[in-house]
């Protein structure tokens, strides 16, 4: 972790059991929730709009704004917790499950209380194991200290929360379709608007929040929103948790301000490239946001800059590429995950992945010719915009960033046969 | 793990609709009939009374539910791109097909190792990865790999 910030989402990771009740009481626990309970709801919502905190699963919806969104009034409504991370080089939800899942408890609990929702989910991707464990542990803790239930804290507030375990879809990451899969259907998205806010889960309204973001709730409440200010960019507020993988010396998670360089995640606490070849690439948020160059490594890493260079910060996973790697087949890597999870519901996306991914193939393989590199442009400015959810544009990303970064490689390929790095 | 799908079951049996509990149901088929067989999601459809049809759909659409017989040992080599970075993906699958002797998709004649490939599993930091039935293995090299399997060979004779 870093040296100079101070750690706030993983100021618990890496002390023994952090993942105990017990542990998570004695290093301050639960004191957000005590204060949360003697205020009002809206005064809630108040502290975390004026926070500016954002949403961390990849779209960065104002947080506060989207409990705004929720209708007042006492029908019922419910909070799910988003822990369906499977976007290719983020680890950081699995990190906060594993190891702090009472911060996202807290969190939540908090949520519910300035929502008006007496039902909360977890929504768990199915793959992991020691996460479900580790969830259930911790809410029956949670139930048995009184602070999940009836009467939480005698504060006359009722909050029950279960674990609903998914069953392997990368889909039912994207909100409606969590909801779809909440409700034992086919984890398949659905049309917006109307926003889940307004129609959610068996129709009622419904929040829908990642992990991380939920993790930060409770050290707004207890530091106070000119405190979260002071973290990170005037319009990117707050710490993040960056996943640095790929060619770098230290793999892992780093929590740092939001608008730290990229240069500096990957120089100064990553330790660098891992050999002797320099930089050539880095996929800034995720397998979603399109491919950066290394001349920029100075991008700094908040919604706006990242948004400015061309790209998204998404998850912020920035996964680092070394010179000598074939950006053609990175993008085919990337295809193939694509391919595999669009649900198939809207035509261009799973169309559109089959036919990139095949051509894809083909080039890698050396089978790749003329009139390729221009199909595989058509197709992709034909699947933007056109499907329900966000991943038929995701999907696109790796084909046109390395196509505009890198589109001498792919005309190698349609040329020779063979990578450029092969000569 | 079955005690932790009882206590799935009992969290589930919170929600608010029978047919939310889809998902746990077929986990806990899953786990009673090793694989979802025909019988087995008629079961579920008719413990949850709801179409067999609705069930089988929903079953098909994930990927961790089985609907063929999975060989004792299931073997999954994560082909996301952190993992192929490190050398893992398809080198290690390569290395799989090479040591087992059969294709990813298939199972050993002896019904022990069946090799797949799937998406990430969120250990980019600690790529190469793979998982086998529940459990998730991390920082592969062929070292480990060869000690993984002798592990798991030695499991069946113990």
């Amino acid at each position: 972790m870093s040296d100079a910030f101070e750690p706030i989402l993983t100021r618990n990771i890496g002390i023994p059991n952090s993942d105990k009740i017990d542990v998570y009481l004695k290093r301050g626990g639960y004191t957000a929730l005590r204060k949360a309970m003697a205020m009002s709801p809206d005064e809630i919502t108040a502290i975390v709009r004026e926070s500016g905190l954002r949403g961390r699963g990849g779209a960065g919806f104002p947080a506060g704004l989207k409990w705004s969104f929720m209708p007042k009034g006492d029908q019922t409504k419910y909070v799910c917790i988003n822990t369906d991370e499977g976007e290719p080089g983020t680890f950081k939800d699995r990190l906060l499950v594993e190891h702090d899942p009472h911060a996202i408890i807290e969190g939540t609990i908090i949520a519910a209380y300035a929502v008006g929702a007496h039902r909360a989910f977890v929504y768990i991707r199915g793959e992991f194991f020691l996460g479900v464990k580790r969830w259930i542990k911790a809410i029956d803790d949670a139930y048995r200290q009184g602070f999940l239930g009836k009467n939480v804290l005698g504060s006359g507030f009722d909050i029950d929360l279960s674990v609903h375990r998914g069953a392997g879809a990368y889909i039912c990451g994207e909100e409606t379709a969590l909801i779809n899969s909440l409700e034992g259907k086919r984890g398949e998205p659905r049309i917006k608007p109307p926003y889940p806010a307004q129609i959610g889960l068996w129709g009622m309204p419904t929040l829908v929040h990642n992990v991380e973001t939920l993790a930060n709730v409770p050290h707004i409440v207890n530091r106070g929103a000119t405190w979260f200010k002071s973290i990170g960019t005037e319009r990117s507020t707050g710490p993040k948790l960056f996943c640095v993988s790929g060619h770098v010396r230290r793999r892992g998670n780093y929590e740092l301000p939001l608008g730290v360089s990229l240069r500096d995640i990957i120089f100064k606490y990553a330790g660098g490239m891992r050999g002797d070849l320099p930089c050539k690439a880095v996929i800034p948020g995720g397998a979603s946001t399109p491919v950066l160059t290394a001349d920029q490594l100075d991008t700094r890493m908040d919604f706006e800059s990242v948004a400015a260079a061309g790209s998204m910060l998404g998850t912020g996973a920035v996964i680092v590429v070394e010179e000598g790697t074939d950006m053609v087949d990175v993008a085919r890597r990337l295809l193939r995950f694509f391919l595999h999870e669009s649900c198939g519901k809207c035509t261009p996306c799973r169309v559109g992945t089959r036919q990139l991914a095949d051509i894809l193939e083909g080039l890698v393989a050396g089978a790749g010719k003329k009139g390729d590199v221009e199909l595989l442009e058509d197709i992709s400015r034909n699947m933007i915009g056109k499907s329900f959810c966000p991943l038929g544009d995701a999907a696109v990303n790796p084909v046109l960033s390395t196509l505009k970064h890198f589109r001498h490689e792919y005309d190698h390929y349609v040329e020779h046969h063979r990578p450029l790095a092969a000569g | 793990m079955s005690s932790e799908f009882v206590r799935l079951a009992d969290s589930g049996a919170r929600d608010p609709a029978k047919q939310a509990m889809v998902l746990t149901a077929l986990y806990i088929a899953q786990e009673q009939y090793g694989y979802l067989s025909e019988e087995a999601v008629k079961r579920v459809a008719e413990r949850l009374k709801l179409p067999v049809s609705q069930v089988y759909s929903t079953a098909t659409f994930y990927s961790l539910f089985q609907t063929q017989a999975k060989a004792r040992f299931n073997i999954q080599v994560c082909e996301g791109l952190s993992c192929c970075l490190s050398g893992g993906g398809d080198s290690l699958l390569a290395y799989l097909e090479e040591k087992l002797g059969i294709h990813a998709g298939a199972s050993t004649p002896d019904g022990l190792f069946s090799l797949e490939k799937v998406q990430c599993l969120a250990s980019c930091g600690t790529s190469p990865a793979l998982r086998v039935n529940d459990e998730l293995y991390e920082d592969l090299n062929s070292d480990k790999v060869d000690r993984l399997l002798d592990q798991l060979a030695g499991r069946v004779q113990a």
